[in-house]
């Protein structure tokens, strides 16, 4: 089942290659963001970062109150360049 | 946790680029090496960088390190074994006026005489290698261009250094910190971490922005000042430009990514020296408003992420490299002013050379700490972001 479960639906990061990296020694979400892009795609995190934290809490013994959740980056929602370049108030 | 070591030939300080970098080479050479990060690799400045690789400098000190850092790139993955995303689509600089056309003019010359593929390019021929630029828009006159400036990944670089060190075996120590450095005699002789004691004679500080705290425990005081630099990322749209578009003008850098992202930053008007983490309404206001005038195509692409960054900021923008009479053993290798991670291949082989063999050329003299009890230094201006 796990090698077909995808946890990040924006970069297509299935569940096994999340617990391979954890195998490899990538211990905390923000190395596993780092090293293979979860949490980067338009959704920034809101559907997979709980989900690869529980992967991460079962491959490690950690409880979910021990890993630390990456940093949360603006804008909330995507914004075009357009909006977001305009001077009206 | 994993007990320290007890000694080492070499330890660094700092997980990035240029950390893991010295750690593989020094390793190979058969040096026991340590490498110490207080967080986890790339977690400073390299992992948040635009990873640009540029050869295009004002100084010479710079290109030549900058055109044998591309070289080293360029043969990387077959030395590592390991994929870096090297992606070679050239840097664009826009000239804007008369004066920034004599400066280009000149950095151009000097470019060719060390036999970097550059030239100057008209306003139609901007357009030939990135068509949805607004020549217009940019107010530019015309370009310079250097086909083998590119951009490379610095997770991917770093990580891939990382394993190749421990593989010739150095030990490579995350979330651990430095909390003291221990000399005599002007020499160093250990390094306490919150794991443990390590002896050692020679320290590489490699801590980017925390640089100068990790000099000022030894009493060696570092001009450096940390900046906070911000960059954006759009979603992924379909490729239209390989290049990266830069001017020292308006402070700008963006290129597309492999995976469709347009990637760039700017600096704000008013920016002071800090540790300052927070990102900016100034920026991705800034940063959009500039980015569409250049490319006003982009203006439906939406942005999905901003952050931060430090850059480890020098008197002349260039790095400081070596040890001086002061503390042997205590070897700088810090503010890169932004240009940490293209220079690195070309800063550790040196390093490693002066480390292992006692190699001291002229750039290494150039770039010592003691440059600037001399007033006459030569600024690298060239720089963006």
């Amino acid at each position: 089942m796990a090698d077909k479960t995808l946890i990040c639906r924006c970069e297509d990061l299935t569940q096994k290659e999340i617990e391979q990296a954890i195998d490899d020694g990538y211990s905390t979400l923000d190395e596993l963001k780092c090293r293979l892009r979860l949490g980067m795609g338009p959704c920034q995190g809101r559907s997979c970062i709980s989900l690869a934290r529980r992967v991460l809490c079962q491959k490690t013994g950690k409880t979910q109150d021990e890993i630390i959740l990456p940093t949360s980056r603006p804008p909330v929602v995507p914004v075009s360049l357009g909006t977001l370049a305009s001077d009206k108030k | 946790m994993n007990k320290i070591e007890k000694k080492a030939d070499v330890v660094i300080i700092g997980g990035g680029v240029n950390g893991c970098s010295l750690a593989y080479q020094l390793a190979k050479k058969n040096k026991k090496v340590v490498l110490l990060e207080k967080s986890y690799l790339c977690s400073g400045a390299t992992g948040r960088c635009g990873a640009g690789i540029r050869q295009q400098w004002s100084t010479k000190e710079n290109a030549e390190l900058a055109i044998n850092s591309v070289k080293i790139f360029e043969r990387l993955e077959k030395e590592l074994g390991a994929e870096i995303g090297l992606r070679q689509g050239g840097y664009l600089i826009a000239v804007h006026d008369q004066k920034d056309m004599r400066q280009a003019e000149k950095n151009v010359l000097m470019q060719k005489n060390l036999g970097l593929d550059v030239s100057i390019l008209s306003p139609e021929e901007i357009l030939n290698i990135v068509p949805i630029l607004d020549v217009k828009g940019m107010k530019a006159i015309g370009a310079t261009f250097c086909p083998t400036d590119g951009h490379v990944d610095p997770f991917k670089t770093t990580h891939a250094y990382a394993k190749a060190a421990e593989k010739n075996g150095a030990k490579l120590y995350n979330f651990t910190t430095v909390t003291d450095i221990k000399t005599k005699n002007k020499r160093v002789e250990s390094v306490i971490t919150s794991k443990g004691t390590i002896k050692t004679n020679t320290v590489v500080n490699a801590a980017g922005a925390w640089s100068k705290k990790i000099s000022d425990i030894v009493g060696i005081k570092l001009p450096n000042k940390p900046f906070r630099k911000e960059i954006l990322v759009t979603e992924r749209v379909k490729p239209m430009f390989k290049t990266m578009v830069i001017s020292f003008k308006d402070g700008i850098y963006f290129s597309q990514q492999d995976e469709g992202q347009i990637l760039g930053g700017i600096p704000i008007p008013n920016e002071q020296s800090g540790y300052l983490t927070n990102p900016t309404f100034d920026f991705i206001h800034h940063m959009s408003k500039t980015l569409t005038r250049y490319a006003p195509i982009l203006k439906h692409v939406n942005v999905i992420r901003q952050w931060t960054g430090y850059y480890d900021v020098t008197l002349d923008a260039r790095p400081i490299l070596g040890e001086t009479d002061k503390l042997k053993g205590f070897i700088q290798c810090n503010g890169f002013s932004g240009h940490g991670f293209m220079l690195s291949p070309m800063v550790t082989k040196l390093l490693t050379e002066y480390i292992v063999d006692g190699k001291y050329p002229e750039i290494l003299e150039s770039l010592n700490l003691d440059r600037f009890k001399d007033k006459t230094t030569v600024k690298e201006v060239s720089v963006v972001g």
